[in-house]
């Protein structure tokens, strides 16, 4: 993780992450049977916001680093899009699966 | 200015790979996107290491842009096209840097990796080698880049543009959402400012939007046309986009990128902050 504001490949380590502080949407892309490796997933706010945008792993994971609320995550690949929403109440993992198609 | 003269698209891109003059170079803060597959031919530069001053708060000065121009293989003549992740951040503030230092002759490559990549255009991981050149760069244009002070006598008198998401403006966020959120002292936005994030002014897959569509976006939110405009963010990146949508591609004369911006600002002793969702 580098400290700029661009879009490094994400993994799915949540190692050095302070969970009991950091308010973390993570989760995993899918096309079908296969994992949406290299898609771009985008952060939304309960306004449709536009908060963060991720490139998916090779594993068609992604993580972000929220605030308590409710998101809308949005994922763009060669294969076709997908949307899911997600609860964060607090700090913590709140995971999300989001299927493109 | 005409669009063309700005921007290029993928297929343009793809047409003219090996045109005499013309170079490639990509814009990452995450070099492995380049090692992962590149536009065939393209250099890398690295924002971080390469553009930024290694000891104090600043970017490369004229003599350290011209050794890296020369080394990437980079001429005066040669028309540059620039091109990143993260739908062009940083080739934006690349571009910026460009400008800045005198090489008009830049476009950047409409939509960036991402588009390329949407498209399915070809990637390549063979290593690129350019003959290094004798790169001669201008002094600074002081024109396009705002500093902390011309910022806080803005308040009230020139455009603010706070291209941040709505929740960092608010304060609700300290950074964009793929990062740990730990930032500038304090969260906020600088008062009178408007919000109009870098995202309107683009399409999801990483293109500008039409110019009557960024006219009638930053009409909408309040931009007055008869004053000068300064756009800020985190850290500079993300209002290099907008200051290319607002000077390059509207063609505003006085618009300048403060790229202290809220790391800067929302540290600084005794300025007024706003926080909330009005400006």
């Amino acid at each position: 993780m580098t400290d700029g504001c661009g879009a490094p490949t994400q993994t799915a380590d949540l190692a050095g992450v302070d969970l009991t502080t950091q308010v973390v949407v993570a989760g995993r892309v899918r096309t079908g049977d296969q994992p949406g490796s290299g898609a771009f997933v985008r952060l939304l706010n309960g306004d449709g916001e536009f908060a963060g945008e991720v490139v998916a792993s090779a594993e068609g994971d992604f993580r972000f680093f929220a605030a308590p609320g409710d998101w809308r995550v949005r994922a763009l690949h060669r294969a076709g899009t997908g949307e899911a929403l997600v609860h964060a109440d607090g700090p913590g993992l709140h995971e999300v699966a989001v299927v493109v198609a | 200015m005409s669009r063309d003269d700005v921007l290029v698209t993928a297929e343009w891109a793809e047409a003219n790979l090996n045109a005499p003059g013309v170079v490639f170079a990509e814009v990452d803060e995450d070099t492995s996107a380049y090692d992962g597959g590149h536009i065939p031919g393209a250099v890398r530069i690295d924002w971080k290491t390469e553009l930024q001053d290694q000891v104090r708060r600043d970017f490369v000065d004229k003599a350290g842009f011209e050794k890296l121009l020369s080394a990437k293989g980079i001429g005066n003549d040669d028309q540059v096209i620039l091109y990143g992740g993260n739908n062009n951040w940083f080739a934006a503030y690349a571009y910026w840097y460009f400008k800045l230092y005198g090489h008009n002759n830049v476009k950047l490559l409409d939509g960036g990796r991402k588009k390329w990549e949407l498209d399915g255009r070809e990637l390549t991981k063979d290593a690129v080698d350019r003959a290094a050149t004798n790169y001669t760069a201008s002094d600074p244009d002081a024109k396009i880049r705002a500093f902390r002070d011309e910022v806080v006598d803005a308040i009230g008198n020139k455009n603010l543009v706070d291209v941040r998401s709505p929740d960092e403006f608010s304060g609700k966020l300290l950074a964009p959402a793929h990062l740990p959120q730990e930032s500038a002292q304090r969260p906020g936005h600088v008062p009178s400012a408007l919000n109009v994030p870098w995202s309107k002014a683009a399409n999801e897959d990483g293109t500008f939007k039409s110019n009557d569509e960024l006219l009638e976006l930053y009409k909408e939110q309040g931009l007055d046309e008869g004053k000068a405009t300064i756009a800020y963010c985190r850290i500079g990146e993300r209002s290099s986009h907008t200051w290319f949508a607002l000077h390059e591609l509207l063609g505003l004369s006085d618009v300048k990128n403060y790229d202290g911006s809220w790391t800067e600002y929302g540290s600084l002793v005794g300025v007024p902050i706003a926080v909330g969702t009005e400006s």
